[in-house]
């Protein structure tokens, strides 16, 4: 039996792909924005002088490295509740994408903030500057500009892997996929352009982070 | 209904990371296959080639591994190839850690300086006999930490299989949830379990990376 594409099929079901599109979009920039934040935080205290705050940024960053996201996602959406912290389904997909994100930036932050040179941190005391004002002033910016690229290449695997989250039922785009193929049973075609909308999306991020890049960080402009 | 014992809970589990175990290595030992492949691809002088695994490392590492599952699982089966979820998830995850270790090793290769290429040619070595004795093992070196590294990526990808069904570690752990409406604790195992194969993996990666450091 020859099978034929038949991509009309989906034309009626374009609002839902739009309506996932966009959940997926707003759920990565949330995610982006804050996950980074708790990745600068989670840096701060792996780089601290306070032992137990080493420790304990130390065992976030390995816990949620070596486990799946699935996994979190059900322990945060199926066990919190059980705690009795009751979360939404999108409550729970953010919250998971946020502490994994920010697990994975906290590590990639802290190599940029480690390879900072001691003559920086001697010059900064030396002028005067307190803790907080050096690491926001010296340490970090420079830190950032080293490891953009990798924590770029980390947001964009975030947002990929933030297909997981419609396995609670948040209504993202692989959600509206799913939807779509119990409806129409053209399951190949639904998902051959959902992958090719996700391959996108990740396309425009890179564009994007290279844009922001450009603006951000304009010692990098002249290489 | 039969309540089920915490070492009953433990037990189902730890049965189930076995098909964890073996996905991951057929996906490793598949991914490492079709990698070195593309690597060679990838190094060749053929514009065609290097133009097709470009395209495939763009697809597989653009799309969500998820899609890739849900491709080879409903869209096989819709155009006329019977696969199970054992076939569809050991495929889907062999393609999609092929595309990353080939960009791995290809980096590995690129790492060694011309200069040893062209010492390799100047000595009369051909192509094959210069990456046997002279690039390869220099480069290998170089591939192990990544490599290890990217092994955890695999153990924790075969955790999508379960949504196509495929019954390891994580999809145990949502059947023992059903039965037993105590998910702190079943996920709270699964994801130690995770952690008890993933975390020894990370750890001979940076250390390896140490160690090959050091002597280099």
């Amino acid at each position: 039996m020859e099978y034929q594409l038949q991509f009309g099929e989906l034309l009626p079901y374009v609002p839902q792909l739009a309506h996932g599109f966009w959940v997926t979009v707003w759920l990565t920039v949330v995610t982006t924005l804050a996950g980074c934040a708790l990745g600068i935080l989670g840096a701060a205290a792996r780089s601290s002088r306070q032992a137990w705050l080493r420790r304990v940024s130390g065992a976030y960053v390995e816990v949620f490295r070596n486990t799946p996201f699935i996994v979190q996602l059900f322990f945060i959406f199926f066990g919190l509740p059980a705690l009795g912290f009751k979360l939404s389904a999108v409550e729970a997909g953010l919250l998971a994408l946020v502490v994994n994100l920010g697990a994975y930036s906290t590590e990639i932050i802290r190599a940029g903030i480690q390879a900072t040179p001691t003559g920086q941190l001697e010059a900064a005391r030396t002028l005067g500057l307190g803790k907080v004002q050096t690491f926001v002033r010296v340490v970090l910016p420079p830190a950032l500009e080293r490891i953009y690229p990798a924590l770029s290449s980390q947001c964009i695997i975030v947002m990929l892997g933030s297909a997981v989250v419609s396995q609670i039922s948040v209504e993202d785009l692989t959600f509206a996929a799913n939807f779509i193929q119990s409806r129409n049973f053209r399951s190949f075609e639904v998902y051959l352009v959902t992958a090719l909308m996700y391959l996108l999306l990740a396309i425009g991020m890179r564009q994007g982070f290279r844009l922001v890049g450009y603006y951000a960080f304009p010692k990098k402009r002249t290489r | 209904m039969a309540s089920l014992t915490d070492w009953d809970i433990l037990r189902n589990l730890l049965l189930a990371a076995r098909w964890t175990i073996v996905l991951s290595l057929i996906a490793f030992a598949g991914g490492a296959v079709v990698g070195l492949l593309l690597t060679f691809m990838r190094m060749s002088r053929r514009t065609a080639l290097i133009w097709f695994t470009r395209l495939y490392t763009e697809l597989f590492q653009g799309t969500p591994l998820l899609m890739q599952l849900f491709l080879a699982f409903f869209g096989l089966s819709m155009l006329g190839i019977e696969v199970s979820a054992w076939t569809a998830a050991a495929l889907a995850l062999t393609l999609f850690s092929s595309a990353f270790l080939a960009e791995i090793w290809r980096g590995c290769i690129e790492s060694i300086p011309r200069g040893q290429w062209e010492a390799g040619r100047c000595l009369g070595l051909g192509y094959f006999e210069l990456m046997r004795h002279v690039i390869l093992p220099q480069a290998l070196r170089v591939a192990v930490p990544p490599t290890v590294g990217f092994s955890v990526q695999i153990v924790k990808g075969t955790a999508l299989a379960s949504i196509i069904g495929f019954v390891e570690l994580t999809k145990a752990g949502t059947m023992l949830n059903n039965a037993t409406f105590e998910p702190f604790k079943v996920f709270g195992l699964v994801a130690l379990l995770y952690f008890l194969l993933c975390y020894p993996l990370s750890k001979a990666s940076q250390n390896l990376e140490k160690k090959l450091h050091v002597t280099r």
